[in-house]
């Protein structure tokens, strides 16, 4: 019974942490290269319908799952647009992108879906799939733990490749020079610009697999209520995580256990009101962030606005 | 020559909001609908009838306060996303005390928008609290704080010994609590009567016509004062201006934060106030956000910030929420054009260094 407990509580974390390691690994390179991008929840909103629309009509969660990173990197493009080359303060933009992401998914479902403010749901295999199914017998401890889709494990091997890409490459010690001091990174032949905007389009593509991440797995469609404010405990999770990589996975998982006690309790037998435990993950951030955080440690040009000379 | 309008905050934003119908009209003609059309119905729908432009005040009144609350934070340097928590809490507040503490009319009324005030402006000092003692990133905060503020909000509307039987919501606030004009009496015979005999009165009493509209005047006039005209208000857009400065000025900064935060607080409290006993006359439970704090932020930037420019663009965001209601049931054009009209508008905004490429191409071109 203990160990089925402890089975259920970390496999439904890994499920709940997955969307949110997405989109704070898009949080972590853009802010890492010294972009805010608070849009992140409006392209959470529209991968997750991207990913489930486009995986309705070519029945493969697979394929909406890719075309999620791509409508995501294009909103990704449109906020470096604002933020890079014309110098938008990137919190207004950000917020822009927010009224944008849901609008153009909603608009998008209406005119595909007969009217609808959701998608028709993707068959079962149609999904992503899960490979490790049979492996480990049913319902046994590590089945109830491990056997998960193919894309919980995608975003760990992600953390480590944003990881390795941050703190062992070239690219990753100009993106944070960038962010960190984009002056002087440019007295060094460095093209802020450039890698400015990889790093906000990559934010966007992550962000997008964020929200199919939600809509092609653990459920099998989009509706309007799917993302509300995971963008947002994203990017609490990345702050949390001090912008890096790893420290933001660490969060997500923090918050994903929080929503499993949430599930978990109910089956319990005590009685708690299920409002009130539906609070937990939000104050336990607020505790952490005050306990833990202190004075921020962001890029010291994350959100600073840079112009060519 | 030079035109004071052409390079002003308020030229750029009447350029961007022109721009931001403009790619409105591109996508309903891309989606295959006469733009043309949609808003016209748009513009009939809003000044058609005086029950309209009653609607469309309505709409209007508590994305003013909102906007007002965020451009007050806005001022001191602070980012209020959390408005939208601050709007819930100031509506259950007003829903619970405006059915439960039976009072006179004369005093009821007050005693809820003050009481709702209160709650606001507390959830509001919460975010303040932390960043002025912990550091922690408002932004952050007060997301954390508008879900809780959720939950918090239907913990109560669903609790069996406060909710309505057969609702998800509370029981209606007492008559003695609302603002709606003349309530009572234009049920009544007498009042039936008066509304045969006058149309356009008729036409205002079948909305719920109520007197948030002047509240969210006269909050905009206070918050004038406050910021121009009081020592508090002085200080306050010191330390937005430039803290370090302020701080060596002798202004306390942290108390600074905490009540600037309050303040916003309360103004968005208020505007749950006044939504509740002017027209929805009770709290239901919420599955999602329902947006008036981020319509609060798009008012806040139209607006520049500016109490009477939140006025303005209070009533201009309302009347496209009304009038855009109507596009979808006379010609099928989504609802959702409304959202993304509305985040083009704040993307230009925030982008005046291309507004003003684009008038110097145009000079160009002229030349």
């Amino acid at each position: 019974m203990l160990l089925e407990s402890i089975a259920f509580l970390l496999g439904t974390t890994l499920m709940y942490a997955t969307p949110l390691i997405y989109t704070s690994l898009g949080g972590t390179i853009s802010e890492n290269s010294g972009v805010v991008n608070i849009g992140l929840e409006g392209i959470m909103f529209m991968g997750a319908f991207i990913g489930a629309a486009i995986g309705y009509y070519t029945h493969s969660g697979w394929i909406g799952f890719l075309a999620a990173g791509v409508v995501g990197g294009l909103f990704g493009l449109l906020h470096a647009v604002a933020c890079i080359s014309f110098t938008a303060d990137q919190v207004v933009s950000g917020i822009a992108i927010n009224f944008l992401g849901p609008g153009f998914a909603l608009l998008l479902s209406r005119l595909m879906f007969d009217g609808a403010a959701m998608t028709l749901p993707l068959p079962l295999d149609e999904k992503i799939s899960r490979p490790l199914n049979g492996l480990f017998p049913q319902n046994s401890f590590f089945d109830v733990i491990l056997n998960r889709y193919s894309t919980v494990y995608l975003a760990f091997f992600l953390v480590l490749v944003v990881w390795f890409v941050l703190y062992k490459t070239k690219l990753g010690l100009r993106i944070r020079s960038v962010g960190e001091h984009p002056e002087a990174a440019a007295t060094l032949g460095i093209d802020v610009y450039k890698i400015r905007y990889m790093s906000v389009i990559a934010s966007g593509v992550f962000a997008g697999f964020g929200g199919a991440a939600v809509s092609v797995a653990i459920v099998s469609q989009f509706r309007i209520t799917l993302i509300s404010g995971q963008g947002f405990i994203a990017l609490a999770a990345m702050i949390f995580g001090k912008w890096k990589p790893q420290g933001a996975m660490w969060a997500c998982l923090l918050f994903g256990f929080a929503q499993a006690i949430v599930v978990f309790m109910p089956r319990t037998g005590i009685e708690v009101s299920s409002q009130l435990l539906s609070m937990l993950p939000y104050i336990l951030t607020l505790i952490l962030l005050v306990v833990f955080v202190g004075k921020s440690v962001a890029p010291s040009a994350d959100g600073k606005i840079y112009e060519k000379n | 020559m030079k035109n004071p309008l052409k390079n002003s905050a308020l030229g750029i934003t009447l350029i961007s909001i022109l721009l931001g119908l403009f790619v409105g009209a591109l996508i309903l003609l891309f989606i295959g609908y006469n733009p043309i059309e949609a808003y016209s119905v748009m513009l009939n729908g809003i000044f058609g009838s005086v029950r309209y432009l009653s609607w469309t005040i309505i709409y209007a009144t508590p994305i003013i306060l909102t906007g007002l609350s965020v451009a007050f934070a806005f001022k001191t340097g602070l980012f209020n996303i959390g408005a939208e928590g601050q709007y819930i809490v100031g509506a259950l507040t007003a829903a619970l005390v405006g059915y439960y503490v039976p009072m006179p009319t004369l005093l009821h009324i007050p005693f809820v928008l003050i009481c709702s005030i209160t709650a606001g402006s507390l959830w509001g000092s919460i975010a303040g609290y932390l960043k002025a003692r912990f550091g922690v990133n408002e932004v952050i905060s007060t997301i954390m704080l508008n879900w809780i503020a959720l939950y918090l909000n239907n913990f109560f509307v669903l609790n069996e010994k406060i909710k309505r039987p057969g609702s998800e919501a509370t029981n209606k606030i007492l008559d003695s609590a609302k603002i709606i004009f003349f309530d009572v009496w234009k049920k009544s015979p007498d009042g039936q009567a008066f509304r045969k005999a006058h149309p356009f009165f008729n036409d205002i009493f079948r909305t719920p016509a109520n007197a948030g509209f002047l509240i969210a005047i006269l909050a905009a006039v206070l918050v004038l004062l406050i910021l121009n005209k009081t020592t508090l208000g002085y200080s306050l857009k010191a330390v937005g201006f430039n803290k370090d400065a302020a701080e060596f000025g002798g202004i306390n900064i942290k108390s600074s934060m905490i009540s600037s935060m309050a303040i916003a607080g309360g103004l968005s409290g208020l505007a749950g106030a006044v939504q509740v006993t002017g027209f929805t006359r009770e709290a239901s439970a919420l599955a999602a956000m329902e947006g008036y704090g981020f319509e609060g932020i798009s008012v806040a930037l139209i607006g520049a910030n500016n109490p009477i420019g939140c006025v303005l663009a209070g009533l201009f965001y309302g009347a496209l929420k009304y009038g855009g209601s109507k596009i979808q049931p006379r010609i099928g054009a989504p609802y959702e054009i409304i959202s993304i009209i509305m985040g083009t508008i704040v993307l230009f905004i925030a982008m005046p260094k291309l507004i003003r490429m684009m008038k110097i191409t145009k000079k160009k071109e002229a030349e």
